[in-house]
């Protein structure tokens, strides 16, 4: 039974992979253009992106979840539930995402922006080459938190009927009476996910960091 | 006689209600070393930032080889690459071994192909003393060899005119003479310089002409012997006075630059 149990569940894990695999990349995305804005852009910009970040980090997840989905998949886009569901996690996750980015900007500071245009650069050009690469490295262990994050929230699409693994547990625990066994093992796969990204995250800290001592 | 490289005409900077300096006029002629002394909070630095536009000004033009800089619609970016700046605190690109440092303006600013910009900047390490360091990252670097790398970094883009702003002055008093020899080595090859520096044995025997600016003016300018031994203001006395009994003892055990 343990058996049936656990491969019934594990087939959605590759749903909830595909929901934070769609998730994370679009909300970094999203909140690196909006860390950009609010770092370097003009004062309307900046008070703009300012209230994206506080609006969406005000609202819980599934809240915001429900009216994006609601946007998303209703008359205006006709998305699938998986889609609408991961695209509007990667929404929410945004703001959370500029929020980190904007901080490692601020952390490699404007010295370098200044140092960067001292030699004829634009501004565009010393963001790209110069302070990103750097901000982005500072930015991967705060990141790797908000990646298993948003692993974990990947479970609020179960609401919109997406069969990941959290909809499968419910599933399998309402027909069988075994509610423990199939929680359990939602949460066996859960942990194993976010620890083995949490784990290539760090290694991936590691290899990006700049040598300091000969 | 010859036009002078960099020219400035009633500069001025104000922030709010302060007064950064006002109607400053100074003149760097081609292969001059100009050092600016003064009081800490006398506009000098800001003074460097508005030359190569890293600064918006409030009043007043700056000129390089004739051509008004300050003048609307100039490109501020090409002006830069042709004005090199060094700064107090280095500032080095932190991800870019040193190597990369000198290179990555030739690549990325002037577009050379990666071979020659290679060759470009492994010359100017190497006139830093520094070719052996190519391949190290900033944090592996001493403030000195830092120092001289962010000179070459300058050096690379062949400016017009070098802008050093208190470039030793976050050092190791063991390190700073290590970056003073390459200043001065740069000013015996006529490269035109623009100082700002509290270090007196270094304006005496390598600046052409010194300027000493106070509350955001220039109070007296004129060649380093004229300065300290026949200052026409008191005020310029008492502070070069004060200086070089601070700085005195040091002076004496390092002696003078090269």
């Amino acid at each position: 039974m343990l058996s049936n149990f656990f491969s019934y569940i594990i087939q959605g894990t590759a749903i909830t992979i595909g929901v934070t695999l769609v998730a994370l990349p679009f909300g970094l995305l999203l909140g690196l253009l909006m860390a950009l804005v609010h770092t370097y852009g003009g004062k309307i910009s900046n008070r703009l992106a300012a209230i994206y970040s506080l609006l969406l980090r005000g609202v819980p997840p599934i809240v915001l979840l429900f009216i994006l989905y609601f946007i998303l998949s209703g008359k205006v886009i006709n998305l699938t539930p998986f889609w609408a569901g991961s695209l509007s996690l990667g929404i929410v996750s945004s703001a959370y995402q500029m929020e980190i980015l904007r901080g490692a900007l601020l952390a490699v500071g404007g010295g370098q922006m200044t140092a960067a245009r001292a030699i004829g650069m634009s501004r565009l050009q010393a963001i790209q080459t110069i302070v990103l690469p750097q901000a982005l490295r500072l930015a991967i262990p705060p990141w790797s938190n908000e990646a298993s994050i948003v692993l974990k929230d990947s479970s609020l699409v179960y609401a919109l009927g997406v069969p990941e693994i959290l909809r499968r547990a419910q599933q399998l625990s309402a027909t069988t009476q075994q509610p423990f066994l199939a929680y359990g093992i939602a949460a066996l796969i859960y942990f194993v996910l976010v620890f083995a990204t949490n784990r290539a995250l760090d290694y991936l800290s590691e290899r990006t960091k700049l040598p300091t001592h000969p | 006689m010859t036009n002078p490289i960099l020219e400035t005409r009633n500069l001025t900077k104000i922030y709010g209600k302060n007064v950064i300096f006002k109607d400053i006029n100074l003149k760097v002629n081609e292969g001059e070393t100009i050092v600016i002394i003064g009081p800490s909070g006398t506009g000098k630095s800001t003074l460097l930032r508005c030359i190569n536009l890293l600064t918006s000004n409030d009043g007043g033009q700056v000129f390089l080889d004739d051509k008004e800089i300050t003048a609307k619609g100039h490109n501020a970016d090409e002006v830069r690459q042709q004005i090199g700046m060094v700064f107090q605190n280095f500032l080095l690109f932190n991800h870019l071994t040193a190597l990369d440092n000198v290179m990555i303006g030739l690549t990325k600013v002037k577009k050379m192909p990666k071979d020659k910009a290679r060759e470009k900047a492994m010359e100017e390490l190497n006139r830093v003393g520094l070719a052996d360091r190519a391949d190290h990252y900033p944090g592996q670097l001493s403030g000195g060899q830092q120092q001289r790398v962010a000179i070459a970094r300058a050096l690379a883009m062949d400016p017009r005119v070098m802008l050093f702003d208190e470039p030793t002055s976050a050092l190791d008093p063991e390190l700073i003479g290590e970056v003073l020899g390459v200043m001065a080595k740069l000013a015996k090859d006529r490269m035109t310089m623009l100082v700002v520096t509290h270090e007196m044995g270094f304006a005496r025997e390598v600046a052409d002409r010194i300027v000493f600016m106070e509350k955001g003016s220039i109070v007296e300018e004129g060649s380093p012997d004229d300065l300290f031994y026949h200052p026409k203001h008191d005020r310029t006395r008492e502070f070069l006075w004060k200086i070089t009994e601070l700085y005195g003892k040091k002076e004496k055990e390092k002696g003078a630059v090269e």
